[in-house]
């Protein structure tokens, strides 16, 4: 049977862990017939042994987003496993400890603006240095926390998503006449290292056990990756700057809706 | 997972292996009653990749949540040694 990526090559980073939700992207992109190539940071080896977890073999490279000279480097590595990229995962956020957990007031800005570089700039930065490679229909996806209000905890990660935001917005412009999407999925919470290491997680966790319409798990992220790749399938050909809500419809209403 | 059952000692071997490639760990340090994080020194991410291996290496599943509770490295064998069955 025909997968929704027969024949699709994706570029997907941000894998570290088997509960990453990159990971959960390239095994569904894997199981409907992408060929998938991925970008780890940092500790590769980790990376190498979470990757041999997926369905098929897929090559790593080494992507530090704030490294310049490997973002210069990443389309000729891309091209040593495939000529072109049909889709590219942006699946990376980072904000030293004080930046998060409490410490809005305080936090200095040379860790907010590593928060700001990590979780927001590098959207840019992506996008920019696999342009060479992306064909026309080709989509590009983020992940997203619903920045539209604030949280607790979630500090200056809330304000480098809101840039997020904005930036899918401004490259959308600036790609759309490529004939390249760009597209958020905003997720609600599961359980990643990414999410563990902020303090006061748990409160997410149990806003979105009572609220979400739908119900939500913290540990399936099947409907994040199946709303990722969609967005870069065939399926969203004329949408782009869009922020597609995956969390139970947690968005769609204010107050925790009673037993009735 | 595996019909493979390993003695108690041979677990402890097979850890500290791991955790001196892992975290560079000196294997002489790593006995039972060492705590992974705070006398070993062996960070969030490097308790991942140590458990991705031992499992790869044990033939078990060592789920999220069960990870919490292994503070030493006794906790670790323990935990291998009945996984195994
Ligand atoms: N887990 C949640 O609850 C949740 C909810 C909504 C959105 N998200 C977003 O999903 C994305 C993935 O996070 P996750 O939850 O899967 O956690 P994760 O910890 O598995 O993934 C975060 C990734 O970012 C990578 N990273 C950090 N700094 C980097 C750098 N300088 N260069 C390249 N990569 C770098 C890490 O290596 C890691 O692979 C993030 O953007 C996160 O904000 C997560």
């Amino acid at each position: 049977m025909p997968g929704l990526l027969n024949g699709k090559r994706l570029l997907i980073t941000g894998l570290i862990t088997e509960q990453s939700l990159a990971f959960g992207v390239a095994r569904l992109a894997q199981e409907e017939g992408a060929e998938v190539v991925l970008t780890g940071f940092g500790r590769l080896s980790l990376v190498n042994r979470i990757a041999a977890r997926l369905p098929k073999p897929a090559p790593v490279i080494e992507l530090d987003v704030t490294d310049t000279a490997q973002l210069d480097g990443l389309a000729a590595q891309v091209r040593e496993h495939t000529d072109g990229l049909d889709g590219v995962l942006h699946s990376i956020a980072f904000a030293p400890p004080s930046a998060l957990g409490g410490g809005f007031l305080t936090a200095p800005w040379e860790d907010v603006a590593t928060a700001l570089q990590v979780s927001a700039f590098s959207f840019k930065s992506l996008a920019v240095a696999t342009l060479p490679l992306l064909t026309p229909g080709a989509g590009i996806v983020g992940m997203d926390f619903d920045a539209r209000q604030a949280w607790p905890v979630y500090d200056w990660m809330g304000v480098a998503k809101a840039g997020l935001e904005s930036v899918t917005r401004y490259l959308a412009r600036d790609l759309g006449p490529k004939g390249i999407r760009v597209n958020l999925v905003a997720a609600g919470p599961q359980r990643t290292m990414a999410a563990k290491s902020i303090p006061g997680f748990e409160q997410f966790e149990r806003a979105w056990q009572e609220r979400a319409p739908l119900g939500w798990s913290l540990t399936d992220s099947t409907p994040v990756a199946k709303a990722a790749l969609m967005l870069m399938s065939d399926w969203f050909p004329a949408t782009t700057g869009e922020i597609v809500h995956v969390d139970g419809g947690f968005h769609a209403v204010g107050v925790p809706v009673g037993d009735a | 997972m595996s019909t493979v059952k390993n003695t108690r000692e041979e677990i402890v071997e097979g850890l500290s292996e791991i955790l001196e490639e892992v975290a560079g760990v000196d294997p002489k340090e790593a006995t039972e009653d060492k705590s992974f994080t705070e006398e070993l020194d062996v960070d969030s991410l490097s308790m991942v990749e140590v458990v991705v291996a031992a499992e790869e290496r044990f033939g078990v599943k060592i789920p999220d949540d069960d990870v919490q509770s292994l503070k030493t490295v006794g906790d670790a064998v323990s935990y291998i040694e009945k996984a195994q069955g």
